[in-house]
């Protein structure tokens, strides 16, 4: 039997339309199962890709780690004792921690005023910062370049604006470098702008975040040897959560600080962030797949119904078709293509639906051009369901079709 | 040789209780004869039938159907032999329903694997041959009973079989219709020379035809010759 040939395919759609409501209704069922289906994996997809929009540029194996209160009393101190980090800790780290890649101090200055000319921006974050910060925080260079050693020799008055202080000083757009902006009351020369709209906000949100070198804002801000915050990579291959110990006890041990102290030396992982959120969505993704599958799983049920009480009505057809000559596999093949006809029709309409829908989710994310998550489900994924709608539609044919060949022709004759 | 030879042959219903329909059949068929098997409800004849028309099997005995035995046929054999040797005509006409005359007559033409179109032409030649040319796009329900078995056996007729089985094919048919149905019979065995098999309680439809073999309880009673069709003076009238 040639499945698809002209003939098969018009006694097939025969047969399923013959009862158009009653296929149209069985095919709902699939239709809404894959539907279903293909837009929650593709909403899972797209609320991770948001959430994910939070770490954007973060490098995957950070640490971040910032001085607080002791904890626990050490060599004479009491504990509930303030310290700071030194830039000495940074050439201690980088000497006694041989697995540490980049590591680099920064300064912060939270809620600063930004200006140029009558514009301004109210509630920046003023980060002094080395070049091999990047290391740390890729930036999305939109315009001009980042910060370089020589600018941090030269201590010169030069910055990278984020995303939001750009728009708000520039909202005519274009190329802002080599303007000049006001920084807490002194000019500073634009050189570059960054897209990234990282959210992770122990250091500020990368948009309102404007960048200068690290020197200058040591000596502008006052800050002497004080170092807000040391972040670090570790070599390909180290899991920042093995070196958190040995980073920790190198720097508490030379302010005098209890080297177990987990509060006075806070290290954020980023490596552990990242897995928490993957085993999140580790989690709604089986969700996802469970109640999709079940529902598809209903829906292949009633097909399976369906073409049973069909096979039943068609007893006396299939009796004649026996008798004039069908082979029991020409019947096998007919109730099976029915049911896979089915079933495909109604799965490809359901993907083809939720591939609107998503789309149109996808369309409202996107501001400025610029998509937020991808919700979209991946092309491989839609064959897959379409292969998987293929082998269910087998699945659901197959006990009818059983059932039509025990059907012997003689039967057709007794319905005298 | 004969077209078609029974021996001895047996058949048992099990349902529940068993029924043994079929006590030792002997009968030869040849090749061109117009037969009518006639007999009460319940004498086997629509058991014979159906193995005759290899829809059925038997228990014991031998069916030679053209020198070959028709015994323990896998399905698709038995298919193939029914497709290509036998037509079928039945007393419901047994038409599909939601398939135009033209459709009807083409189906065992699609089984066998003919190209559509000239399936079509076939089928359209065999619908004129029998007066059906203006019928053939319309669905069984639009036409008479008389019309419906002439579609029946323009499909029967169309793989150009040896023989036609036909299985009270006046059944469902007023006395009028049933004469030109029996006529229609009658001249496909003279002008094409198949071999007609009628199964029949009526004695009017029996007497169309030239050999008359009563099968009563199960066995053959007395094979009439009726070359004369004189076998029952009231003709053909119910």
């Amino acid at each position: 039997m040639k499945l698809f040939d002209t003939d098969t395919f018009r006694e097939i759609l025969d047969s399923l339309l013959r009862n158009k409501s009653r296929s149209l209704l069985t095919g709902f069922g699939v239709f809404w199962g894959v539907f279903m289906l293909m837009l929650l994996i593709g909403g899972g997809q797209g609320l991770k890709g948001l959430l994910m929009k939070n770490f954007e540029g973060f490098a995957q194996n950070t640490g971040i780690a910032f001085s607080s209160q002791t904890s626990k009393p050490y060599k004479g101190f009491k504990k509930g004792r303030t310290w700071n980090m030194t830039y000495a800790d940074v050439e201690r780290l980088k000497n006694l921690v041989p697995e540490l890649e980049t590591v680099t101090p920064t300064v912060s200055f939270w809620g600063r005023s930004i200006a140029r000319g009558e514009k301004s921006f109210s509630d920046a974050v003023v980060k002094g910062v080395r070049p091999d910060y990047a290391n740390i925080e890729t930036p999305k260079l939109r315009y001009g370049r980042y910060l370089t050693d020589s600018d941090n020799a030269a201590e010169r008055k030069v910055c990278v604006l984020g995303k939001k202080i750009y728009t708000n000083l520039f909202p005519e757009g274009g190329d802002p470098c080599g303007q000049r902006i006001r920084i807490d009351g002194s000019y500073f020369t634009v050189v570059g702008v960054d897209w990234n709209e990282g959210q992770i906000s122990i250091n500020g949100s990368a948009d309102e975040t404007v960048s200068i070198p690290l020197n200058l804002a040591r000596k502008a801000y006052n800050q002497g040897n004080i170092v807000h915050l040391i972040c670090f990579t570790g070599k390909e291959g180290i899991a920042i959560s093995d070196i958190t110990p040995r980073v920790r006890e190198v720097v508490n041990r030379a302010h005098y600080v209890d080297p177990t102290d987990e509060q006075a030396l806070f290290i954020m992982n980023t490596q552990l962030i990242f897995g928490i959120v993957d085993n999140l969505f580790r989690g709604i993704n089986f969700l996802v797949w469970l109640i999709g599958l079940g529902t598809l799983l209903a829906g292949i049920i009633g097909v399976s119904n369906i073409m049973m009480v069909s096979v039943r009505e068609r007893t006396t057809e299939i009796g004649i078709r026996r008798a004039i000559g069908a082979t029991p596999r020409q019947i096998l093949g007919q109730i099976l293509s029915e049911s896979i006809v089915l079933t495909l029709v109604a799965g490809m309409s359901g993907i083809v639906f939720s591939v609107l829908i998503l789309a149109g989710v996808e369309m409202a994310m996107t501001q400025g051009g610029i998509l937020k998550a991808a919700f979209q489900v991946p092309f491989a994924t839609a064959v897959l369901a379409a292969m998987l709608l293929t082998v269910l539609g087998v699945a659901a044919g197959a006990m009818p079709a059983s059932r039509a060949l025990q059907i012997k022709p003689v039967d057709a004759m007794r319905d005298e | 040789m004969a077209l078609i030879e029974l021996k001895d042959i047996n058949k048992t219903y099990n349902n529940g209780q068993p029924l043994h329909v079929l006590k030792g059949i002997n009968l030869q068929i040849e090749q061109g004869e117009f037969v009518a098997i006639m007999g009460a409800s319940g004498s086997g004849k629509s058991t014979l039938l159906n193995i005759l028309g290899i829809l059925d099997n038997y228990d014991t005995g031998t069916y030679l159907l053209d020198g070959t035995l028709m015994k323990d046929l896998s399905e698709k054999q038995a298919a193939s032999y029914r497709n290509h040797m036998i037509g079928f005509i039945f007393q419901s006409f047994n038409l599909i329903s939601f398939k135009t005359a033209v459709e009807n007559v083409e189906l065992p033409l699609y089984y066998q694997g003919v190209p559509r179109r000239q399936r079509h032409e076939k089928a359209m030649e065999y619908l004129e041959k029998l007066g059906l040319t203006s019928w053939a796009g319309h669905f069984p329900n639009e036409m008479s009973g008389g019309q419906k078995q002439r579609v029946a056996i323009a499909r029967a007729l169309i793989t150009q079989p040896r023989i036609i089985l036909a299985d009270e094919p006046t059944g469902a048919l007023d006395s009028k219709t049933s004469v030109e149905v029996m006529q229609l019979l009658k001249r496909l065995n003279q002008e094409e020379g198949i071999t007609i098999i009628v199964v029949t309680h009526e004695s009017g439809v029996a007497n169309e035809t030239d050999k008359i073999i009563h099968i009563k309880d199960g066995v053959i009673g007395k094979i009439e010759e009726n070359t004369r069709h004189d076998a029952w003076q009231g003709g053909l009238i119910k």
